[in-house]
């Protein structure tokens, strides 16, 4: 079973951070060794994700979409229909009760497109527990409407101006943050990255999405998908949804990066497509870096995808095969976002609408009698004003 | 990494206690970087601790992370940085520890780069994001190279950690003065003296305390209980202040006196 004792999916993942973490990391490690064989604990999260999240999402047959694309019939997996807005509360809540669980009064997230920011502030909104969310300048900007549902959740939005005021360095001030405050703070990770255990406990939290698919299926076909499509920045929607699959040899499990202006560009975060292993963040995994080992610029018009790196599993499943990774440029996840805005009425957030964009390539190329899933991650509300601006819609 | 060995013999032998100076390679520019160097060893200054400066420095607060920008602007790189080692050893033997980030090194290659660096002089290296259990291959091609490796011990560490990073370090252990950040603090810890003697029963090697070290005072009393201390943002933020003045190295070498005096102990008096 992946990953390790260390936290190694094969050559990837570990640990890499300064001492001054590694006892807290070997804490949240035991503690969650704990809690997920604690039955009531257990209980109370799924309390949670059913009456409170709104789970199960529906996996619902997208019959025009199917019309228009004319292959491959396609289900889309709901996770825009969670509370908050996106999969990542799948998350938040977890992490949450396990800080309750440790006793820690004080939350910290990094965020890029807001959506983590919103589901942890959420969830620490929930437990009555303190909440700092740190966020990159520009993305402060692009994503304003979360930054507003943060402010009214009571939680505080740090911005940060340093590097790319993005998510990259709003994860690098989230650490700082911890280093210092490590001892009454937890910190909530909002995807399959950074040091060991994270990318486990997230995968696992976010695994809630792949399980209920594995039966809806079944349900509705009686047979697994042909394909599972989702969108990757730093991979928490695609390996939740891919991880209950991976035996499933016949379930081909496609991720979507997001390409920017071109991968030939230099302006894009394709980082299995177009990255080498690296260590960022407190792993090793594949890594958007010039030839000094720096860390790239990065550019996406989705803020939620706009990350150099990407979780240590999805590079082991990429480098093991069981995994395909492809990118898809902005202007194509605009086509992607106005297909499901017209043909079935889903309002979809940009990241998600890479992954309905490389749908349309796909799709086409498949037999009708087979069929895939599309995880849409989250809905676009967040977006309006970034569409908008581009497709020039005025009111 | 036998200028660093030799260099704590010789202090242990002459009850001295070490001052080691940290400062990023390349800022502002290289011959400025050769000249501080030229200046901290004349004033006394044990070691140098060389930033090679990362694009993500996770572990750095506000001074060293806009050093480290401002030299990659500069157009710094790994091999520049070695270059630069190599010029220092044209007019000194002051030992001198790389400190950076685990990636740079990964990707230069970490049997070639413990290579490269003894090869132009470098005496050991501190990688901030390299924890013991990701260490082994690094220790070895270190040890193959007879580079030194340190690793760094917090607050937070448990005695096995501690215990850990005693046996793969080489030259000294770096004792983590608080939970946080690099950052001139105006105070040191209360609990430090604790944490040092801890810290001390448990590792072999000589134990030097960094991170906010800021002021004479602050050494002072350090090398009471630790065998050095080490100064990063202090002297970073000085050469931020006078940068592109004829008063900056002058103003080093006064601040670096300073330091430097702070840790001989008998020749201060008896405070009243
Ligand atoms: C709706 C949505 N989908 C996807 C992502 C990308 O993250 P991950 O790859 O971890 O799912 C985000 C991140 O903010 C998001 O908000």
């Amino acid at each position: 079973m992946l990953p390790d004792l260390l936290g190694h999916f094969g050559d990837f993942g570990g640990r890499y951070v300064p001492e001054t973490l590694v006892p807290a990391l070997d804490e949240l490690a035991s503690e969650y060794e704990k809690a997920i064989a604690d039955e009531w604990f257990m209980r109370e999260l799924d309390g949670y994700l059913k009456d409170y999240v709104g789970r199960p999402t529906p996996l619902y047959y997208a019959s025009r979409l199917t019309e228009t694309l004319g292959g491959a019939r396609i289900y889309i997996k709901r996770e825009d229909l969670c509370h908050t807005g996106a999969h990542k509360i799948n998350n938040a809540i977890g992490q949450a009760l396990l800080a309750k669980r440790m006793g820690k009064r004080r939350v910290i997230a990094e965020t890029g497109a807001g959506q983590h920011g919103v589901a942890t502030a959420t969830a620490c909104a929930l437990f009555g527990i303190d909440c700092e969310v740190y966020m990159g300048e520009e993305d402060i900007h692009r994503q304003a409407l979360n930054v507003y549902r943060m402010k009214l959740l009571g939680a505080k939005v740090v911005p940060v101006t340093s590097g790319t005021k993005t998510l990259k360095d709003a994860t690098s001030e989230a650490i700082r943050d911890w280093v210092t405050n490590v001892r009454t703070t937890h910190y909530i990770i909002g995807s399959v990255i950074g040091p060991h255990p994270y990318p486990r406990i997230v995968r696992d939290f976010q695994s809630v999405i792949g399980k209920e698919t594995r039966r809806q299926c079944l349900e509705k076909e009686g047979r697994l998908p042909n394909a599972i499509i989702a969108c990757v920045g730093g991979g928490s929607n695609s390996m939740g949804i891919f991880y209950p699959f991976i035996a499933d040899k016949e379930v081909r499990l496609i991720g979507v990066e997001a390409a920017g202006k071109g991968l030939d560009s230099g302006e894009h975060c394709a980082t299995l497509t177009a990255g080498e292993p690296g260590v960022l963040h407190g792993c090793k995994s594949f890594l958007l870096q010039n030839e000094d080992g720096q860390v790239s610029l990065t550019h996406s018009i989705s803020a939620g995808l706009d990350y150099p790196g990407v979780g240590p599993e999805h590079s082991y499943l990429k480098t093991s095969g069981r995994a395909e990774y492809y990118s898809i440029t902005d202007m194509e996840a605009l086509e992607g976002f106005k297909i499901l805005a017209e043909k079935e009425g889903l309002i979809a957030a940009l990241e998600s609408s890479h992954a309905m964009a490389h749908l349309m390539k796909l799709a086409p190329t498949m037999d009708k009698e087979t069929y895939v899933v599309l995880n849409l991650s989250g809905r676009g509300d967040k977006d309006m004003d970034t569409i908008c601006k581009v497709l020039q819609i005025g009111l | 990494m036998n200028r660093l060995r030799e260099k704590f013999a010789e202090l242990k032998s002459s009850g001295g206690k070490a001052l080691v100076f940290y400062l990023m390679a390349g800022d502002p520019d290289i011959p400025t970087t050769l000249d501080i160097i030229k200046g901290l060893d004349e004033s006394g200054v044990d070691a140098i601790e060389l930033g090679i400066p990362f694009s993500d420095p996770m572990a750095d607060g506000p001074s060293i992370q806009a050093a480290a920008h401002r030299a990659l602007g500069k157009g710094m790189t790994v091999r520049k940085c070695l270059d630069l080692v190599r010029s220092v050893r044209e007019f000194s033997s002051i030992p001198i520890v790389l400190m950076t980030y685990f990636n740079p090194i990964l990707h230069y290659g970490i049997e070639r780069f413990a290579k490269d660096a003894v090869d132009a002089g470098a005496d050991a290296t501190i990688l901030t994001d390299l924890s013991p259990e990701e260490a082994k291959d690094w220790v070895s091609a270190s040890k193959r190279n007879d580079l030194g490796t340190i690793f760094l011990v917090a607050p937070t560490s448990t005695n096995e950690r501690i215990k850990r990073a005693g046996d793969i370090s080489t030259g000294f252990v770096y004792c983590v003065s608080r939970t946080g950040v690099t950052g001139a603090q105006s105070d040191t810890p209360t609990d430090l003296p604790t944490l040092v003697n801890r810290v001390k029963s448990m590792v072999g090697a000589p134990v030097c305390v960094g991170f906010g070290i800021s002021e004479p005072r602050h050494v002072e009393e350090i090398t009471r209980y630790a065998d050095g201390a080490v100064v990063g943002s202090a002297l970073v933020n000085l050469i931020t202040k006078h940068q592109g003045s004829e008063k900056l190295i002058g103003e080093v070498k006064k601040y670096a006196m300073a330091m430097k005096n702070a840790t001989r102990h008998d020749e201060t008096p008896p405070r009243t």
